[in-house]
Parts: C-alpha cells; structure tokens; sequence
C-alpha cells in the first residue's frame, strides 16, 4: 500500500471512473424490491488484501466483487466528493472518516449485521477512536506508523526525528514525505507540540526549522522513499512503516525505527458510502473482513497491523514481536492521529508553500 | 466544391459538433474553474460559491508570486536550450536528402509514442547516483585511471565520486527540455522545409557567408516557425507538474505543483482556480504577444 499526497497516476483515475460509472449503470436498473443481487463494487488501496479475502468471500455468499483501487485519500475523496459513482465499500483513513461523516458522505453501518464486531480490539483506539465514535460509520482494517527507515551500514541508528529534521549529520542524504501535514506533524512533534496543532507560533517555528534544514534534504519524495533508500540514493527516509518493512525482505541492510518524540499513528477503516447500491451486501463483506482467520491472512499477506485482536491468533509469532508492525505500546501513547483542523487548513498549506519555496 | 458563404446551412451543420464539443469539454469546465476562482473554502475542503477577491489576493502574494516567477525563469532557460538545439536540427532535417527526411522526423515524433510518466521515470534511471550515467562515468574513470597507473601514475585520478544529477533544478530542466524539443523542432522543420531555397543561393552567390546567410536569411526567413515553437515550449514549461514533481528536489516547486497542491491535499480549489487562471491570463500575454508580432511580421514584405 502506498499513501503520496499527490495524485500523479491521473491517467489511471479516467479508467477507474470509466469502470465505475459501467457498473454503477449495470448496477441501477436492476435494483427492485426483495433481495439484492449478488453483487459488490469495492474501492481500496493496491496491494491491500489478502490473496484469498475476495474468494472466500465469493465462495461463503455467493455475492461476486468487482474490485477497484485508489492511490491515495484524496482520490478517493474527490470521486465520491461529487456523489457515489457505485461503490458500496470504501478504505478511508481516519482523518478522511471524521471529514466525510461531517459532509454525509458515509452511511451509519448497523453493528447488528455485523456479528464478527466483537473480534475487534477493545483498545479505544480500535473500538471507539475519536474520528469515528462508537464505530457507527465504519470499522477499523489495518493501521501502523511513520518512522524512519535507513540503511544500517551507513546510518546510526537514528533515535530522535532530529537526525531528519535538524541536523547536518546525514546532509543530502536525507528524504522526507511529500505529504505536507504528515512532514509538519512529525516537526511539530519532535518540537514537544501537538501535530494538530491550530497555533500560528508553533506552526511558524516549525516552517523556520524545516527551512533551515531544507539544505541537507535531498528530496520530498511522493511516496518514493522506500525505492530511494534501496537504490541508494539516500540512507534515511521518512515513510510509512508497511513500504520500509516490504523493501527489508529485498534487502537486509535496511531497518525501520520510531523516534522516541513519537509519530502519527493512522488507522484505515472499512466504510459504506452513502448512495451504496448495494449496503446489504457491504455489512456482509465488513463481517467476512473481521472473520479472525480471513483477517489474519489479510494481515499476513500485506504484513500491517491488524485491528483485529482473535485475528492475531493465527499469525506468525515473528510478525507480532516485529516492532516496525506492532509498535510497542510506549510509542503508540507517545503518538498522535492526524485530525482535520478546519479552517486553519490553509494556514498549513502556506506554510508548506513557504517551506518548499525557500 | 461548394464556397461556405454562399451556403451558409451547410457550412452551419458542419461547423456545428466541433462547435458543441468545445463548448461542452472546453468552455463550460473553464466557466466553472472561473466561477470557483471567486469562491471560498469551507473548513472541511467544501468549494463554498461566493464573490470574493481574497483568492486572487493571495495568488499575488510574494510568496506565490515568487513561484510563478520562479517557473516563468525555468521555462525560459528551457525554451532558450531548445531553440539552441533544435534550430540545428529541424535544419538539418530541412536539408537531408529527401530520402532520410521521413526517417529523421519519425526520430523526433517517436518519443510522443512512450507515456510521459514512464519516460520520466527512464530519466530517474539514468540520472540516479547509481544510475546509468553515473555506472558510464565510472566505466570510463576506471579505465582512464587503469592508464594512468600503466604510466606509472596510479593515484592521479584518485577514487570515482558519482556526480549528483538528481533531484535538483538542472534535473528539472533536462526533463524540460526533453519532453519539449520536438515541439520546437516541428514547426521550425515547417517553416524551413516550406523555404524557398533559392533565397540561401541568392544570398551566398552574392557573397555572404554561411554563417551571415544563416543569420540574415534563413533564421529572418524562418522566424515565424521559430517563434511559434519557441511559444509552445515556453507555455508548455510553465504550466508542467509532473517533471519539476519526480525529478525536482526540495527547491523545484512550480506553479503547476502549487496549483496541483491545492486540487489535491489542501483540497482549496477555489485558491487553485484563482491560481490556475493567473497562469492562463499569463498565457494570454504571451500569445497576444504573438498576435502582435504576427500583425508585424505581416506588413513586412519579402
């Protein structure tokens, strides 16, 4: 799975919509009383299910899945932004969730046709998480963390942010994320504030620091700090922990750390968009992803942490002491969600145009 | 064949899809882009319709103003580069044999036939540390230095260090330039191909040199070729996102990535379409510009 700020693969979104708006068309005439057809158009991340998740599926009800893939948020966003094109299933991260339930764009989900409910971990961070309480429109996937890859034999093992944000030590030899509030967070973080913050001073000094440590900053990689580090173009990035862990099994010289100022912590969730042609069958495809041994080998194939507790019955040992899956629980209370910060939104937008226009 | 001004119902059904095409996929998305430009954004990224300036205000600030300047500079110095190279070869195609004419201009066209992105990326590939221009360097490094040592000189060179390529504003303009050469080179290969020749035989029969006759008679002769390519690439260059994007560093920003920046994370289209519509008026001067020089060049007889 990857999560870049920018859309660039745009060609690809005219397909998507091109296969939406199809099966949004086949979808519409046959709808009548009764029964639904046996039918579900789920929108997710690539590389983001397990081999065998929609075969089960298909297999236990008989319902077949016309499967389509977003790149990031924002995609996903702006094709439901203007009305659901026929998706009944969608994989928004949290920030997104608490930005959609407040445009209603998510239909609430009735926990009674979702018995698999009660796998979920009572953690409150799983069962009842601030961008979406109680769980009424949606149920948590996977989750992990930013944190900082790097190459062992070239690199200290990094364990402060300031290694990337506020040091000469590793000058041009460092990426960052293209991901504005993700990069600005983690500064703010590591300067002791909230990465939420809605406070000109911190957010200014934070633009100040990023500035002045633009100089040993090679690139903001759109989602490409993982090939960076493994071509050996730099030796510390900062990236999401499933890209550094799936570039480790090519090579063993990398390794994956949270600094001890702690990160962003984020958590994807299955949901039901409003206008879904087809909400019966989608609670039965959250209820088939939250069956422990189809969740496990989901968890198992993409190699994220799991939101489902009876799921990590049936996982490897060695996944569940990885800390760069699980982190420990130390850093996870050190760490923050990202929230939507409403109208101070384009106060982060200048700033991160004053950074990368310095 | 008929003459559409005295039939003017046929020339009305013909001229009409065309017509209703670009009103539906051209002016109407444009309209509503314009009509954004002075809305407002709402606190969950909603375009809220309103009649406000402040977008605009801000697209003229230093620090958007700096970027659009910035972009204005590299496009320039990459429509500089393409015309220093593609002069030479648009006339050289002008002037092959008629033979190779086809062959060369297919050579030109044929990169168009390769998705922009994945020629991109080629270039991440090539410009890298350890990509395939550095690996070459190194090849020759080590034989130079394999030379040396024969002479009794071994540590002369001293070790290779990989020059970086990537990631910075001269990456930005090899892509530039890249992508744009054939845009440059077409309409000068145009102009010169459709040159009557005679006027070069004239000129050194009556005892200019090549290089006076190149600069007095075919560029002047050519000139409106040249200019219209020269638009192309500059107006090409300075709306481009996708190249300052994948090969640019932390310093790289152009407009089109600011714009790209509030469609996509920022989700501030309002502050986008005012951006974008800053960029077009931009554009509108430099082709009325060309208009004027067109009206110019007209009364020039020759």
């Amino acid at each position: 799975m990857s999560k870049p700020s920018l859309s660039r693969f745009s060609r690809r979104n005219f397909l998507h919509g091109a296969s939406a708006a199809a099966v949004a068309f086949a979808a519409l005439p046959r709808r009548g009383w009764g029964a639904e057809e046996k039918k579900l158009n789920v929108y997710n991340w690539d590389t983001y299910i397990g081999e065998t998740t929609l075969t089960t599926f298909t297999d236990t009800t008989g319902i077949a899945v016309q499967y389509d893939l977003f790149a990031n948020n924002e995609e996903l966003f702006a094709k439901l932004k203007a009305g659901n094109p026929g998706y009944d299933v969608i994989f928004p991260s949290d920030s997104y969730v608490a930005d959609m339930i407040s445009l209603n764009m998510l239909m609430p989900i009735d926990h009674g046709k979702i018995p698999n409910l009660k796998n979920i971990d009572p953690d409150p961070n799983f069962s009842n998480p601030a961008f979406n309480p109680g769980l009424k429109f949606g149920v948590p996937y996977m989750w992990g963390t930013i944190g900082v890859g790097y190459r062992k034999s070239k690199v200290e093992t990094p364990t402060s942010w300031g290694d990337l944000l506020d040091s000469d030590k590793y000058s041009q030899r460092i990426a960052l994320l293209a991901d504005a509030r993700s990069v600005m967070g983690i500064a703010l973080k590591y300067l002791g504030y909230s990465m939420n913050t809605t406070n000109q001073d911190e957010l200014d000094k934070v633009r100040d620091l990023l500035v002045k440590q633009k100089p040993h900053i090679k690139t903001f990689a759109p989602d490409s700090g993982q090939d960076l580090l493994l071509s050996g173009e730099v030796d510390i990035v900062m990236e999401w922990n499933g890209d550094i862990i799936s570039t480790m099994e090519e090579d063993a010289d990398l390794a994956y750390v949270v600094p001890k100022e702690g990160t962003q912590v984020w958590t994807d969730n299955i949901c039901i968009p409003v206008g879904a042609p087809h909400p019966e069958n989608a609670h039965a495809f959250l209820n088939h992803i939250h069956d422990p041994e189809v969740n496990a080998e989901i968890a198992n194939t993409i190699k994220y942490a799991t939101a489902n507790k009876a799921a990590k019955a049936f996982l490897p040992t060695e996944d569940l002491a990885n800390p760069a899956i699980y982190p420990p629980s130390e850093v996870v209370s050190n760490s923050e969600s990202l929230v939507s910060v409403g109208d101070f939104t384009p106060m982060y937008d200048r700033a991160w145009t004053e950074i990368l226009a310095a | 064949m008929q003459d559409w001004r005295r039939d003017k119902r046929a020339f009305g059904v013909l001229i009409l899809p065309p017509s209703a095409w670009l009103v539906l996929f051209f002016t109407l998305p444009l309209a509503i882009v314009w009509v954004y430009s002075f809305g407002e954004r709402g606190p969950l990224g909603q375009t809220l319709l309103a009649l406000s300036f402040d977008n605009y205000g801000r697209a003229v600030e230093w620090i958007n103003l700096s970027i659009i300047l910035k972009s204005v500079w590299i496009a320039a110095v990459t429509t500089a580069i393409c015309l220093v190279l593609g002069f030479p070869l648009a006339m050289g195609i002008a002037f092959a044999p008629a033979r190779y004419k086809n062959l060369l201009l297919l050579l030109v066209i044929l990169p168009f036939w390769t998705n922009l992105l994945i020629r991109t990326y080629a270039w991440i590939a090539v410009l890298r540390t350890k990509g395939y221009l550095n690996f070459a360097l190194e090849w020759v490094h080590e034989r130079i230095g394999a030379v040396l040592s024969l002479l009794g000189l071994p540590d002369l060179l001293g070790p290779f260090e990989p020059l970086l390529l990537l990631y910075n504003q001269p990456a930005v303009i090899i892509g530039l330039v890249y992508v744009n050469l054939p845009f440059l080179v077409l309409p000068v290969y145009a102009t010169l191909e459709k040159l009557d020749k005679s006027y070069l035989e004239a000129s050194l029969d009556l005892g200019a040199g090549q290089w006076r006759t190149l600069f007095s008679v075919t560029a002047p002769l050519a000139f409106p070729g040249i200019f219209t390519g020269l638009l192309l690439v500059f107006i090409l260059a300075l709306g481009t996102f996708l190249t300052p994007d994948l090969l640019g560093g932390p310093r790289s920003i152009m407009i089109g990535n600011l714009i790209a920046q509030q469609f996509g994370p920022a989700r501030d289209w309002p502050f986008g379409s005012a951006l974008s519509f800053l960029l077009m008026y931009a554009t509108f001067v430099f082709l009325w510009i060309k208009a004027a020089v067109a009206r110019q060049g007209g009364g020039v007889s020759y």
